[in-house]
């Protein structure tokens, strides 16, 4: 378990430390998933650097919450996570994607200590996620489980099966986070197959709703903490985000969902970031 | 020669009750057909670790995988085509490419599912489990085998998929034949010609075999109701007695057991082959007797095939 007890200034750090991994590691494999990456960089601090009961020497310890990553491209900003707090050398980070790395593109169960489910292909962690929920209360554990969801990705139905189900079941230790960055590859969710009203489906599905802004670390830790007191329903996080998030010429731009830096595009990227880390 | 007809997920379901209390792991998953595939049997004895889906089978394989995860034995059941065409890709990567522990035990595979028609009958499920890295295939020849194969799975830690048929049939084995994971059986011996079969086939080859000895031919009969991984030993050694080789399913021709052994003829034991099981194609609705005849499964099919094998040596 983290043994330090990070204030929110230090969360912010680390959060931009992962952001400047993610650049570093994907820039060395020349290719992978950034925008998505960055978008979702505070809230995978807050988790793992907050939130979550888990040891990276223990990474099976039965205790633990589990965290699925169902938006498994975004496998860079997991990686650099789980090497931070300890899972394997941060070193490894820049193996990503090369013939033979335990870092795969997408995550994968059993290669990478802390990895908890094989994701990529998209609308099945919230299913993954349920079953794993549902374990822990038949095996009457208190773990929490968590899935991050992109937004674009709820256009997959299985994600509305696994929504259903998780009501039914009475799955209140499942807390599902939607990246909410309005970007999917061809561009603007809402004009590929709109989402919204995006809370209000929740809702209908029997969920309680929370919706923050993913980049206030305070209000990422305040959601988690009121999701984890659920007492009758499971909770989704719609964070608001923004896709590329703390690179200028990343934020906002569909072009950063799958493609690494150029070497110009490079030196830019690691001093803005280098500007913000303490 | 055959025996009492049975279903053979009458003795999933059995096997399945038994296993509530053998095996405080197993947690038992339906996609609202446990009356029909039987895991009611388990859900009856041990509700606490049967999981209802509704009808979201995508749903039901995620979920299987998310308990296999966290150290359930899961068993995961449905009608055979929506068991493994409907959610192929999410055994794939939430069963196979992590090794995990599920059982997708389907039942109505085969043509003789009957009345319901095509878009029931599953006549390609070999094929594309076979092709998923890490899978076992299963395919019992009857019930009793059904029962000792349920009661294996359990014991065996890996994804497995294992077919049944929907209607009785005749059982051929003894009621505690025992099981065991990739290896086949000789239920008679022969130099003439090997059939191999699996399922619901079995019996057929049986009676085909006694058949062609009318006619002073004298076949090998195997079970291979592994298909994954098979039992290559005991097909390579039939065939270097018989010189050739007759296929068996209730299947597709394409990618089932018939390929599978092909594969292996034709790398290490190049003998004639003839396949039984449906030639490319769909089935439709009828009564499974008739459907068997037009779509050439029959015992006379298999005579046919033996023959035709036969005379290319």
């Amino acid at each position: 378990m983290p043994e330090t007890e990070y204030t929110l200034s230090e969360l912010e750090n680390i959060a931009n430390k992962l952001r400047l991994h993610v650049v570093e590691m994907t820039y060395a494999a020349r290719s992978g998933h950034p925008g998505g990456s960055l978008s979702a960089a505070d809230m995978i601090t807050a988790l793992y650097f907050k939130f979550m009961k888990h040891d990276p020497q223990n990474p099976a310890w039965e205790d633990r919450d589990r965290f699925v990553l169902s938006k498994g491209h975004v496998a860079p900003i997991l990686y650099a996570a789980l090497a931070e707090s300890g899972y394997f050398p941060v070193e490894d980070l820049l193996t990503l994607r090369s013939i033979g790395s335990k870092l795969q593109g997408h995550p994968v169960r059993g290669k990478v200590p802390g990895v908890e489910m094989s994701t990529g292909s998209l609308g099945q962690g919230l299913s993954m996620a349920c079953g794993i929920a549902l374990a822990g209360k038949m095996d009457g554990k208190d773990y929490k489980t968590i899935c991050m969801l992109g937004d674009g990705e709820l256009q997959e139905g299985q994600n509305w099966e696994a929504a259903m189900f998780a009501r039914q079941a009475g799955l209140t230790n499942l807390i599902a986070i939607v990246d909410r960055n309005r970007l999917q590859i061809t561009g603007d969710t809402e004009a590929a197959v709109g989402l919204e009203p995006l809370p209000e489906k929740w809702k209908a599905f029997g969920w309680n709703v929370i919706i923050i802004d993913g980049h206030n670390m305070r209000q990422n830790l305040e959601a988690l903490d009121k999701a984890a007191a659920a007492k009758t329903r499971p909770t989704v996080i719609i964070m608001k985000t923004v896709k590329g998030k703390g690179v200028s010429f990343m934020e906002n731009n569909a072009g950063f969902h799958g493609k690494a830096c150029n070497d110009e595009e490079q030196q830019r990227a690691i001093a803005e970031l280098q500007a913000v880390i303490q | 020669m055959t025996g009492e007809k049975l279903a053979q997920r009458n003795y999933y379901g059995k096997a399945l009750a038994e296993l509530a209390t053998e095996n405080p792991n197993v947690v038992v998953m339906d996609a609202d057909l446990a009356g029909s595939t039987k895991t009611s049997d388990f859900q009856k004895v041990c509700p606490e670790r049967f999981v209802e889906v509704g009808i979201a089978e995508s749903n039901m394989i995620g979920i299987a995988a998310g308990l296999a995860a966290s150290g359930k034995t899961v068993f995961a059941s449905t009608f055979g085509v929506f068991a493994t065409g409907r959610c192929w890709e999410q055994i794939r990567l939430g069963v196979a490419y992590p090794k995990l522990n599920v059982k997708i035990v389907a039942s109505h595979c085969g043509i003789s599912v009957g009345e319901d028609g095509a878009s029931h009958q599953a006549l390609e499920d070999i094929a594309i489990m076979r092709s998923l890295p890490n899978m076992v295939v299963i395919a019992p020849a009857d019930a009793y085998e059904t029962y000792a194969a349920t009661k294996a799975l359990a014991a065996y830690n890996g994804p497995a998929y294992m077919r049944m048929g929907r209607a009785d049939f005749p059982t051929i084995l003894e009621p505690d034949v025992k099981f065991e994971i990739g290896k086949a059986t000789v239920l008679r011996e022969g130099a003439d010609v090997t059939i191999v079969g699996c399922g619901q086939m079995v019996s057929s080859c049986l009676e085909a075999a006694e058949s062609l000895a009318s006619e002073g031919i004298e076949a090998e009969v195997i079970n291979m109701s592994t298909i994954k991984p098979l039992d290559r030993e005991t097909l390579i050694a039939s065939v270097s007695k018989t010189g050739c080789c007759v296929t068996a399913e209730e299947h597709s021709i394409i990618g089932g057991l018939g390929s599978a052994v092909a594969e292996v003829l034709c790398e290490s034991a190049c003998v004639p082959l003839e396949r039984v099981g449906t030639k490319d194609t769909f089935g439709e609705s009828g009564k499974p007797a008739d459907l068997m005849v037009k779509y050439g499964l029959t015992t006379e099919d298999i005579v046919v095939a033996a023959k035709l094998s036969i005379s290319r040596k």
